[in-house]
């Protein structure tokens, strides 16, 4: 338990740890709008038109893509997600959530070797596979995970 | 877990053979109560454990059910065996006391002729009795032990708390415990606890940082062998009950983490790993079958009365898994040879509490009665008389909820009515009583507003699919252990053959097919979704009692179900 930093966090406010961050040159907000966003992608609405839209079609299933999720989630609107990619030369991992209405939800690039792990929340509509793909030198992967969302009450 | 019933009972007498289980024979023999409850002593660790006692301070009526239903893996194995399939598995004689604690079976008959199970006061001369030839053995508390009673509800959960330190608990964890509040149990554990009373949990973290929010677990020296009981609590307390009462907090199954911490114990030197467990059966055993380095499981929360532990492979060699059924009816008694630094040997003992058999301790009988006295009036009112028996346990529906949504439909003026599948609140037998304390056994939860919701016949079918398949999803880590939404006003047929959404079919209210586009007034309580307001529960069933004076025998609106066929979980 680290108090203080959580003292500091609540008290700076999230936006405010955000603008911090930028102050001290951790974020760049230039880099992270500098990607084209893939409209296309971002917008189909169906899990395979998604994936191909953002280049994973034809993905190879792969066993060394650890996804860490809820089996259940405990709130549709924050679903943690965790995603290490295993596989040499891991340039990109993106999300998908074959039941949302658009089901791509974010696309990570990793460059100069940087640690392919990803630690997020996303936004679940209802019980779905959770899609993770991963690029890596020039070819596609992709490993799935089931999250259920329920209406909850009743237990016990 | 894919061993069926003939290798189970091969392994059972595999174990007796080699002198390491059971002893049951005797006790079944033995029914006066000295002989009862003499338990010899074996090895050198010794854990006691209860679970799931719902706050019943006093001793109760408890009917086990006769529907329990496991499919796919779970078929037909403990603990889906019900009545006559329960007793013919564990060679339990039928019309025997054994055979009544474990079984619904003659249940009327049963508890005139053995009197009532539990009572702390009871448990804890049993306590007493079995720690005094186990030196330095350790009593574990599997949590739902500060909710379920109308005290335990008007003390902040404060009676159970007393009680539980007064009959020596070391260890605890929790679910319904949660359901007083974050702040409430912090209180609790930083102050009456400290120093008294480990509370566990390894699958607790905080929602931002994911730091633990209590100790993951504890190693205690027990004869100068080193042994550590992890806490795991109920992985889904804020998705089964209400989010906003925990809400800095996240749980789950956290296999890894537990592996890792099973790991680090036994790095620190623990020679014999316990999980103190409130998952719910199903998913100890498979959490058994998928974490290595555990001993045993001790679990709760499902509110199995198992009378031998099963015995589950896994990478690390093998992992008990006992669960010890609810409300005060039972102790569990685990005894470990420890040589050479592990487990050799192991007894398992699953002790029903028979109030009759026991000498009441009186240090513990003076503060219930004290816990007690400011509320005397209230809880002793009697509401009305029950002709039939009324109880609760079962998958699809109990007498006393069909009670509980035949007033909420009349009193609110409902179409149809939702009461939830809870686990726990006592049974009444014929001719007795209802009293407020009955009702409160039933219905006492810190969030017990009724609500009266219009719902078009598609939401209610959702709503039902979505209960049933936290009930028969085939992946025990995606069920949360409650029982099936009890209905009110609409009849229906559920498919166990079916996944998610295919189960629940041919729903009629009135004798018509319930139109999915037709609004219909549905009455419920518990809401989980913060702000609801509405007269207390307990308030609509006790009005609805003493305005009908006399309680006929329920008819229970159950499912037809399929799919059912050879399944040892329904009588």
């Amino acid at each position: 338990m680290n108090p203080l930093r959580r003292g500091f966090l609540k008290s700076a406010g999230s936006f405010g740890a955000i603008a911090v961050a930028i102050g001290a040159g951790l974020l760049k907000p230039g880099e992270l709008l500098a990607a084209t966003w893939n409209k296309v992608a971002f917008t189909a609405t169906n899990v395979a038109d998604a994936m191909k839209e953002a280049t994973y079609g034809g993905a190879a299933e792969s066993k060394d893509i650890l996804i860490k999720v809820p089996e259940i989630a405990e709130n549709g609107a924050v679903v943690p997600v965790e995603v290490t990619s295993k596989i040499p030369g891991t340039t990109n991992i993106a999300i998908f959530v074959d039941q949302n209405q658009n089901p791509m939800i974010a696309d990570f690039e990793f460059s100069n070797g940087a640690e392919p792990f990803i630690s997020t929340r996303i936004k679940m509509n209802k019980t779905s596979q959770v899609r993770i793909a991963v690029k890596a030198g020039g070819k596609s992967y992709t490993q799935s995970k089931e999250v259920k969302v329920t209406i909850g009450g009743c237990g016990g | 877990m894919s061993m069926n019933r003939r290798e189970f009972l091969q392994l059972l007498a595999a174990a007796s053979a080699a002198g390491l289980a059971l002893n049951s024979r005797s006790a079944l023999s033995a029914e006066s109560g000295g002989s009862f409850y003499d338990l010899p002593a074996f090895g050198n660790v010794s854990l006691l454990h209860f679970t799931d006692c719902h706050a019943q301070l006093q001793p109760i009526y408890f009917r086990e059910p006769n529907v329990n239903i496991g499919l796919g893996a779970s078929r037909n194995v403990a603990p889906h065996l019900v009545g006559e399939q329960l007793l013919k598995s564990f060679a339990i004689r039928p019309g025997s006391r054994e055979a009544h604690a474990f079984t619904y079976l003659d249940f009327e008959q049963a508890a005139r002729t053995y009197g009532k199970v539990g009572g702390f006061a009871h448990l804890a001369t049993l306590v007493k009795k079995i720690r005094a030839s186990r030196p330095g053995s350790l009593l574990l508390d599997g949590g739902d032990t500060w909710q379920g009673s109308a005290t335990a509800l008007w003390t902040k959960g404060q009676d159970m708390v007393d009680a539980c330190k007064l009959l020596g608990v070391d260890v605890m964890t929790g679910h319904w415990e949660f359901t007083l509040g974050a702040e409430r149990v912090q209180q609790i554990v930083d102050n009456d606890f400290k120093g008294k009373l480990d509370f566990v949990a390894q699958n607790i973290k905080t929602n931002d940082f994911g730091d633990p929010v209590f100790q993951p677990y504890v190693i205690r020296q027990i004869n100068g062998i080193s042994v550590a009981i992890i806490g795991q609590a109920f992985p889904y307390t804020p998705i089964a009950n209400p989010r906003h009462m925990v809400p800095d907090w996240s749980f789950g199954i956290q296999d890894d983490n537990m592996q890792l911490v099973v790991s680090e114990a036994r790095a620190k030197g623990a020679q014999v790993v316990v999980v103190l467990s409130h998952n719910g059966m199903d998913v100890d055993l498979k959490m058994a079958s998928r974490v290595s380095g555990i001993d045993a499981i001790m679990g709760g929360h499902t509110h199995d009365g198992v009378p031998v532990p099963s015995v589950v492979k896994n990478s690390g060699g093998q992992t008990l898994v006992s669960n010890a059924g609810s409300n005060g009816k039972f102790l569990g008694v685990l005894d470990f040879d420890v040589k050479g630094g592990k487990v050799a040997a192991f007894k398992y003992k699953l002790l029903p509490v028979f109030s009759n058999l026991i000498e009441p301790d009186a240090e513990m009988a003076a503060l219930i009665q004290k816990a007690r006295a400011p509320y005397a009036d209230k809880l002793t009112e009697k509401l009305a008389v029950s002709e039939g028996t009324l109880y609760r346990r079962g998958n699809f529906n109990g007498t006393f909820d069909q009670l509980i949504l035949d007033a909420l439909m009349e009193v609110k003026g409902a179409d149809a009515a939702f009461s939830p599948g809870f686990r726990w609140g006592t049974s009444l037998l014929p001719g007795e009583a209802i009293t407020m304390e009955h009702v409160m056994d039933q219905t006492a939860i810190t969030y017990p507003q009724t609500t009266l919701t219009t719902m078009t016949g598609t939401t209610i079918k959702d709503i039902m699919e979505d209960v049933c398949d936290n009930l028969f999803n085939p992946d025990p880590y995606k069920q949360q252990g409650g029982d099936m939404v009890r209905v009110g006003g609409i009849s229906y047929t559920c498919d166990l053959r079916q996944g998610m959404g295919r189960r629940i079919n041919n729903m009629m209210l009135n004798g018509r097919a319930l139109d999915p586009n037709k609004k219909y007034k549905v009455a419920g309580w518990a809401p989980v979704a913060e702000g609801a307001s509405g007269e207390p529960i307990w308030d609509v069933v006790s009005g609805y009692l003493r305005d009908k004076k006399v309680i006929t025998p329920r008819k229970l609106n159950l499912p037809k179900l399929i799919g059912v066929a050879g399944n040892d979980g329904i009588a």
